[in-house]
């Protein structure tokens, strides 16, 4: 069975989707990633989906729980790269992607994390521990 | 039911594994691109094929597809079936609903694919199998 690598940059573990998935690698990767974020403690998850030509109810069942087990581990996914054709197709499938954050791409969903880390954080009584990236 | 005229042989793949259906997908992808459906004519029938074939693997316990380049004397389009021995299903209407599975999926596959495709035909019966036909024209 492959496996689908997942990067860590910085805060963000970056997911790029480059075959075609079995069902048995869909549910690995939901797995490998539910580990690398505890063990990296990373706050942002970031799928790249450019490379896939479909997104049917399996996948989008995966993209749908990696993004909650994400918030329950306390980090954001967001899925990016959706081409055209298969937003078209996923709505026409009935695929509403509930809970999941889109971009058009890794860059926006890298500033999307961002933010949303900068919007929990405001308040420095919040969070004792000093973020590594607070200051420059 | 169904019309056109093949274009040669249909090209078959058996299913009896989760690799077998992505097997399934790029076979469909390829004669798609044959009979030169647009893109997003592509991704749906592609799409549609991978839930058909899950099916066919998870409720039917494995099967064939077959998918064949068609022609009405109009226009090209690709036809495929989907054939399990499995159990049947004994409500279909109940099985064509949205949100409807018995199989902790999200029920999508069967309706979801029958939205994606211009024809679609189910024959099944309590113990006799599935056999599914879809059809997609290129425009």
């Amino acid at each position: 069975m492959e496996r689908v690598p997942i990067l860590k940059i910085g805060d963000i573990l970056l997911v790029s989707i480059q075959v075609d998935m079995s069902d048995q690698t869909a549910v690995a990767l939901q797995e490998d990633l539910a580990e690398r974020i505890v063990a990296t403690g990373c706050h942002g998850v970031i799928i790249d989906i450019t490379a896939l030509d479909i997104v049917d109810s399996f996948v989008g069942r995966m993209l749908s729980t990696i993004a909650s087990i994400s918030r329950v581990l306390d980090a954001e996914t967001v899925v990016v790269g959706m081409r055209p054709a298969v937003a078209i197709t996923l709505v026409e499938l009935g695929l509403s992607l509930n809970g999941i954050r889109t971009a058009l791409n890794v860059e926006r969903g890298m500033e999307l994390i961002a933010i949303d880390r900068a919007d929990d954080h405001d308040d420095p009584d919040d969070d004792p521990v000093p973020e590594p990236t607070a200051s420059p | 039911m169904t019309s056109g005229v093949d274009l040669g042989r249909p090209q078959a793949q058996t299913v009896g594994s989760d690799e077998d259906v992505v097997r399934v997908r790029q076979m469909v992808r390829t004669v798609a691109v044959a009979v030169r459906l647009s893109l997003v004519d592509q991704t749906k029938v592609v799409t549609a094929a991978s839930e058909l074939a899950r099916n066919t693997l998870v409720y039917g316990g494995g099967g064939t597809v077959e998918v064949t380049a068609i022609d009405n004397g109009r226009r090209p389009g690709i036809r495929i079936v989907f054939a399990d021995s499995g159990p049947g299903i004994a409500d279909l209407e109940l099985a064509l609903t949205d949100g409807y599975t018995t199989g902790g999926g999200l029920g999508l596959g069967l309706s979801g694919a029958r939205r994606l495709v211009d024809e679609f035909d189910i024959q099944t019966a309590p113990g006799q199998g599935t056999r599914i036909t879809i059809t997609k024209w290129s425009r």
